[in-house]
């Protein structure tokens, strides 16, 4: 067994009491120097003067000092005299200094509230944060729509470049996801209609439930969640680091509205693209469902054109497309709200990528039913 | 008592190499990035228990030499030891008890910003040591008041911090686990003077207390001045000049000239003159 790194003998002599440290007071024997220490502090020794003699000790350092120093102080909140004596000069400015540390009260932990009260607090915070962030939502939408009203007054300030530039971020490059994603889906949709409508011999009514199913929700649907998870939680890490970093103040003070130049391009881009891209993975649906029917179900491609023909009419169409930009709007008012509110930490700027992401989801699926009350109340 | 021998395992051994043997010896290193060669060959020595200053010009590869030291940048050529060890022939334990053996501050000082103050001086403490929380609140107050900073500081996040209190924090988490060698980058750049000169004498003063070798890249001359014993200057790649501030003073070569006498330089010795 290896011998031990440090030690810690007592002896009483004329009502004095000499404690005597050695071997090497270093961070890495901290653990067992720490445990000497408590053992002493532990003990209650009436003697009313203290001697540490520490000319045995090989190698100190801040770690060491400071248990010297806190038995030292130990023994003088017990109302006896303790001193250090015998140290190396080359240890007293490290022992001088850490005489000057932990000098303050030892701040009190906290403890855990009650859980009742806990889970309530919780409910109440979680409720004024709704409330909160419906606020801040509506007051950011309508920041974003009065830079729009003074870029349309200015039009030379347009940011046609950047918009440009966002849109082939979120638009051009979401095509191949946005297609392979929806025409599978396609593909799903009416090879399960086949299938269970064949029970009925109704299977020609695949392509009314793919074509109206299609146009109306699924398309405009997965896209926009498509969007919101590719495109949303970029936008809103992006702002976030910018802000982070100060680039959302740098724009600030040289006079640029950072709503005109950060937001704005970002929000048209997707209001834009958001319609372009249902249209495009909707075909790309109805294609996916064509196939399914010609493989699986047995019907020629003229033959389900012909059904589909029959079976949607343009307001089916428009209402799918009608959502889009709606949908897009609100991707992006979110991710653009949870990107200025990431504070400095990098933990914070994951908290709200996320929440970013949860909450245009959430508004988008809450949108689509409110548009389809409005739709059946117009009978459309 | 199991505990006393894994003490006793993580502990550097006292090494054989002799005392006045650099603690720090790089010999033609090469580290070149897509071809633009930074370093070509270069030579330098660390002693044991001095503080260097590193200097050069912006962008002449200081950190690099720095970071491929500490083991951050892979250098082409050449050898780096540390503490007489060949830093390319150590197992991953050797290397990591080498690690242990030195402190880094960082330039922006690279604080964990989901992490406390007081859990960022703890995370060297709580990674590699057995100790009570008291111990280790007790050791992460006593460094930071150190260091020169308020103990409530000690519950604060790095972005509520101002840029000198964070350089501060790092610098106690660098100096928690007592390392031998301290590599600081820049460390007063962006600081105001009266906390540059203090921070000076910290450093100063942790290495006559600790016996702290300091590998220090810096741009201020009051540091050069005041606090460095010996001071390296890099030019194209190379060193060009080592020696205390005097021989500096009175080196012929240009780029010393320009650096040591220049307008700014000047500046401050004619002013201590007066």
């Amino acid at each position: 067994m290896a011998a031990q790194a440090v030690s810690l003998s007592q002896k009483e002599e004329a009502g004095k009491l000499m404690l005597s440290a050695a071997g090497r007071w270093i961070s890495s024997f901290a653990g067992q120097a720490e445990h000497l220490v408590t053992e002493l502090e532990r003990k209650r020794s009436k003697s009313k003067s203290i001697a540490i003699d520490v000319s045995h000790i090989e190698q100190l350092d801040t770690t060491g000092a400071w248990l010297l120093e806190r038995m030292r102080r130990d023994f003088e909140d017990k109302g006896a005299s303790a001193e250090i004596v015998g140290l190396n000069p080359r240890y007293k400015i490290l022992l001088d200094e850490v005489q000057q540390t932990n000098t303050g009260k030892h701040t009190e932990e906290h403890d855990d509230p009650n859980p009742v009260v806990g889970t309530l607090s919780l409910l109440g915070e979680m409720a004024v944060s709704f409330a909160k962030d419906t606020g801040e939502f509506v007051q950011f939408l309508g920041a974003a729509v009065v830079s729009f009203f003074r870029v349309l007054v200015r039009p030379w300030t347009f940011r046609f470049t950047s918009i440009v530039h966002q849109m082939d971020r979120v638009g051009f490059r979401s095509v191949p996801i946005i297609v392979l994603i929806l025409f599978l889906i396609g593909a799903i949709l009416a090879q399960q209609g086949i299938f269970h409508f064949r029970k009925f011999g109704a299977e020609t009514y695949v392509v009314d439930m793919v074509g109206v199913l299609v146009l109306r929700e699924v398309g405009v649907l997965i896209t926009s969640i498509m969007l919101a998870g590719r495109s949303g939680s970029a936008y809103t890490a992006e702002l976030g680091s910018m802000k982070m970093r100060e680039e959302v103040d740098a724009l600030r003070v040289m006079g640029r509205d950072p709503m005109e130049i950060l937001i704005l391009p970002r929000m048209i881009a997707l209001i834009i693209a958001l319609p372009l891209l249902t249209f495009i993975g909707s075909m790309s649906a109805l294609f996916g469902g064509m196939m399914i029917a010609w493989l699986y179900g047995g019907f020629a491609p003229e033959i389900f054109m012909d059904r589909l023909r029959d079976a949607i009419s343009s307001s089916t169409f428009w209402v799918g497309m009608i959502k889009a930009p709606f949908m897009g709007a609100v991707i992006g008012l979110v991710a653009c709200v949870e990107g200025f509110r990431v504070q400095g930490s990098a933990e914070s700027l994951g908290e709200h990528t996320t929440a970013s992401v949860v909450k245009s989801i959430f508004l988008v699926i809450v949108l689509d039913g409110a548009f389809a009350i409005f739709f059946a109340s117009i009978d459309w | 008592m199991a505990n006393v021998e894994i003490a006793q395992e993580r502990t550097p051994k006292p090494s054989k190499v002799p005392d006045n043997y650099p603690i720090i010896r790089v010999r033609d290193v090469w580290v070149s990035f897509s071809d633009h060669p930074v370093l070509k060959g270069l030579d330098l020595d660390v002693k044991k228990g001095e503080i260097l200053g590193f200097v050069g010009a912006s962008g002449g590869g200081k950190s690099v030499l720095l970071r491929s030291i500490i083991g951050l940048v892979q250098k082409q050529k050449g050898t780096i030891e540390v503490f007489g060890r060949d830093l390319d022939r150590l197992s991953e334990q050797e290397r990591q008890a080498i690690e242990r053996r030195w402190g880094v501050l960082f330039q922006h000082g690279a604080l964990f910003s989901s992490l406390t103050v007081r859990q960022n001086i703890q995370f060297p403490l709580r990674e590699y040591l057995d100790l009570s929380e008291r111990l280790m609140d007790e050791i992460a107050i006593a460094k930071l008041e150190m260091v020169g900073l308020p103990a409530f500081v000690a519950e604060k996040y790095p972005s509520q911090l101002s840029g000198g209190m964070i350089k501060r924090a790092a610098l106690a988490r660098a100096l928690v686990l007592d390392p031998e060698i301290v590599f600081l980058d820049e460390p007063t750049s962006g600081l105001d003077p009266i906390s540059a000169g203090e921070f000076d004498d910290l450093i100063k003063a942790l290495q006559q207390t600790l016996g702290l070798t300091v590998f220090m890249v810096t741009h201020d001359l009051d540091s050069l001045h005041s606090a460095c014993d010996r001071i390296a200057a890099l030019a194209d790649g190379k060193i060009i000049a080592t020696g205390p501030i005097g021989d500096m003073l009175k080196s012929d070569h240009p780029w010393l000239r320009a650096y040591f006498h220049g307008k700014r330089a000047s500046s401050r010795l004619n002013g201590k003159k007066t």
